[in-house]
């Protein structure tokens, strides 16, 4: 086949992804019509567009900023203070503008920030981007007349009498619709730079900064224009989320905020475009998921962190495109089995694990509570903490499901690099 | 009437205590080939890259087709139309053969730091890499990643990327180094072919390129030019001999 036609196929597959992708996030909600799936999309949609406006900087330019929630949180700060302006005398369409505004105030901090911070790519603009933030961070608590201090600014997205197209922002479903046509603006938006002359140059500054100098190339204003773009995404995502929440705390722009953004962002990959987007589902799914049924939630979340750090760290994304050149190769088949039989030590493993952490919290933090041998609820069983049995039993589980995982984890690796040497050495 | 393409005058560079260029005057001519050649630690890779900015100058002056370029940044220099390789293989690793091409003809096309164009539709950018591509006979690899390319392959990328942009000063750092006999001379008929009409300094230690391709040779030691000339001229020259190339021009 030749190269135009294979591009105009692969541009035909991308349309239709695009587009599937849409009427997927469209058809979710109503299928299911249940509240919290629909308050937990809302928050994926967020954070998609936020983790992809992060990727901007590490992925695709080479910076690791430790500080992108500053233009996350000065967006919807901002955005919350334009919806209170525009109060009474504005209507929905006011409204649903207002993430432009979070975008812009994004923009700006990227313009008067970034030129600091980018001066220096590598170690320098970490240190400089934790600077900033905690700068920030300090100045939302200094100034409560802007931040609100410790309560925050809040406001009411239904704003005005009048209705567009008999929408008011109000109910969660409409709210969620916004925030899906402006999310999928933002990514195609995000998708179509990195196809441009400075998406690509931000790529080369990435790979060899002193290269892209001697094609004429000023890496300095390379860096500070992708940080400026990058921020008014990320403003973009802060303005939604004072919408979707109808409050913005000083939580929003601090440390906490741009490190799960960095996790989200490296768990998915930040070698593919799409990379955030899974990392950013896959968290909130965590963050609200697990964080509802276990106050250890942050424990699993760093357990599986580091696991993805060291078996993955090129993301999820990274996997999917080693499976998929696997398919294309007609290897899939091979890892298959394999794949599966793994899946059971490690369901196991994870139920015996996930029993001593859970027995262990409720140990620790009940302490006070239940001092006496009364019987506890710990993963919906009544067990008495200070007796060795449920130890046992879960230490028991989890011996099963590591050995388990060391005999056929171990095939399975065997497998792999057949399968991989087979592949590469087909290429060759 | 012309300016030389390059005029070096009473350069200098220490770093610290130690004087690595004592003082060089050079006149590059526009359109000759121009090789500088050495022993090991005279200078030579220290010259390119004060010429290029890449490093600053201690003293003296370097002007670039009769106007000084003392202070620039390699941004800037490289606009005006000079452009180098290195030594060590300096290429985009995890772009592919064109992209890298592509990268480096966008800012002479004057596409400078657009976000609103997409690069599919720059045709202009897209023929000339292509064309680099056919001339340094990388076509079939277009697109693999720059990174795992074979090391002859990665030099051959390496002056690709250095003449794409059509700058008319061309700096080339050991463009050869590391090649076999076979690569070396695809490599001198490729500089042959595509410095055609513009102005090649080089730096290069295989005396066969040198004497083969250069229309004149500068001869650096210890910081200091001691004769520059024609092939022929420095073949005779008796310091040149005694300080550089011994008995071995004989051989040539």
């Amino acid at each position: 086949m030749s190269r135009a036609a294979t591009e105009i196929l692969r541009r035909r597959g991308r349309l239709l992804l695009w587009v599937g992708c849409l009427a997927v996030a469209c058809v979710l909600p109503l299928l299911f019509k249940s509240g919290f799936l629909v308050s937990l999309l809302c928050q994926m949609g967020i954070m998609v567009v936020f983790a992809l406006s992060y990727n901007m900087l590490l992925g695709q330019t080479g910076l690791l900023s430790f500080g992108h929630a500053v233009y996350y949180g000065l967006g919807a700060f901002v955005a919350m203070h334009a919806l209170n302006l525009v109060g009474k005398g504005g209507g929905p369409l006011a409204t649903a503008l207002l993430p432009l505004a979070g975008g812009v105030a994004g923009l700006l901090g990227g313009v008067v920030l970034g030129y600091v911070t980018t001066k220096k790519a590598g170690t320098t603009f970490a240190m400089i981007s934790l600077g900033i933030g905690e700068l920030v961070a300090a100045c939302a608590l200094m100034f409560p007349g802007f931040f609100g201090g410790e309560g925050g600014v809040s406001g009411n997205r239904v704003v005005g009498k009048e209705k567009l197209l008999g929408l008011t922002w109000g109910p969660q479903i409409e709210m969620y619709g916004l925030i899906v046509a402006w999310a999928f603006v933002a990514v195609v938006a995000m998708y179509a730079l990195t196809q441009t002359p400075l998406g690509r140059m931000a790529n080369a500054v990435r790979d060899n900064p002193e290269r892209a100098e001697f094609v004429g190339y000023d890496t300095q204003r390379v860096r500070y224009l992708m940080l400026i773009l990058s921020g008014f995404f990320a403003g973009v995502a802060g303005g939604l989320t004072a919408l979707n929440y109808e409050i913005v705390t000083a939580e929003t722009l601090n440390a906490h905020t741009s490190g799960v953004v960095l996790l989200m962002t490296f768990v998915g990959g930040i070698g593919f475009f799409y990379g955030p987007i899974i990392g950013a589902i896959l968290i909130t799914v965590m963050q609200i998921v697990i964080g509802g049924l276990t106050h250890a939630w942050l424990l699993y979340f760093g357990l599986f962190f580091l696991f993805m750090v060291l078996a993955a760290p090129g993301g999820i994304a990274s996997v999917i495109a080693m499976q998929r050149a696997l398919w294309q190769a007609g290897l899939l088949g091979r890892m298959l089995p394999h794949y599966l039989a793994t899946v059971i030590p490690v369901l196991v493993l994870l139920a015996g694990l996930v029993g001593l952490v859970e027995l262990a919290y409720a140990l620790l933090a009940g302490e006070g509570a239940t001092a006496g041998d009364e019987a506890t609820r710990v993963l919906g069983m009544q067990v008495h903490l200070r007796s060795a049995m449920p130890w046992a039993a879960a230490l028991a589980v989890s011996a099963a499901g590591a050995a388990g995982l060391y005999w056929i984890g171990g095939r399975m690796k065997r497998a792999w690099h057949e399968t991989l040497s087979t592949l590469n050495g087909g290429r060759a | 009437m012309s300016h030389p393409a390059i005029r070096l005058a009473g350069l200098k560079k220490n770093f610290g205590a130690s004087e690595i260029i004592r003082g060089v005057d050079l006149d590059i001519r526009p359109g000759e080939r121009h090789a500088i050649i050495g022993p090991n630690g005279a200078g030579k890779s220290t010259l390119f890259n004060l010429i290029s900015a890449r490093i600053p100058l201690s003293g003296g002056a370097i002007e670039l087709k009769g106007e000084s370029v003392v202070g620039l940044k390699p941004f800037q220099i490289n606009r005006k139309g000079l452009s180098r390789s290195f030594q060590i293989t300096n290429i985009f690793h995890n772009l592919s053969v064109f992209e890298n091409l592509r990268c480096a003809v966008l800012w002479s096309l004057g596409y400078r730091y657009s976000f609103w164009r997409r690069l599919e539709g720059l045709r202009d950018a897209r023929l000339r890499a292509e064309a680099v591509m056919e001339d340094i006979g990388l076509a079939r690899r277009r697109d693999t990643p720059a990174g795992i390319l074979t090391y002859a392959e990665q030099r051959a990328l390496e002056i690709g990327i250095t003449i794409a942009s059509g700058a008319d000063v061309v700096l080339l750092d050991e463009p050869t180094a590391g090649m076999s006999r076979d690569e070396t001379e695809a490599a001198v008929a490729l500089i042959r072919r595509v410095t055609e009409g513009k102005t090649l300094v080089m730096v290069e230690h295989d005396m066969g390129v040198v004497f083969g391709l250069a229309d004149r040779i500068s001869v650096l030691v210890y910081g200091q030019i001691i004769a520059t000339g024609a092939p022929a001229e420095i073949r005779c020259n008796a310091a040149v001999r005694e300080a550089y190339l011994g008995t071995s021009v004989n051989h040539v």
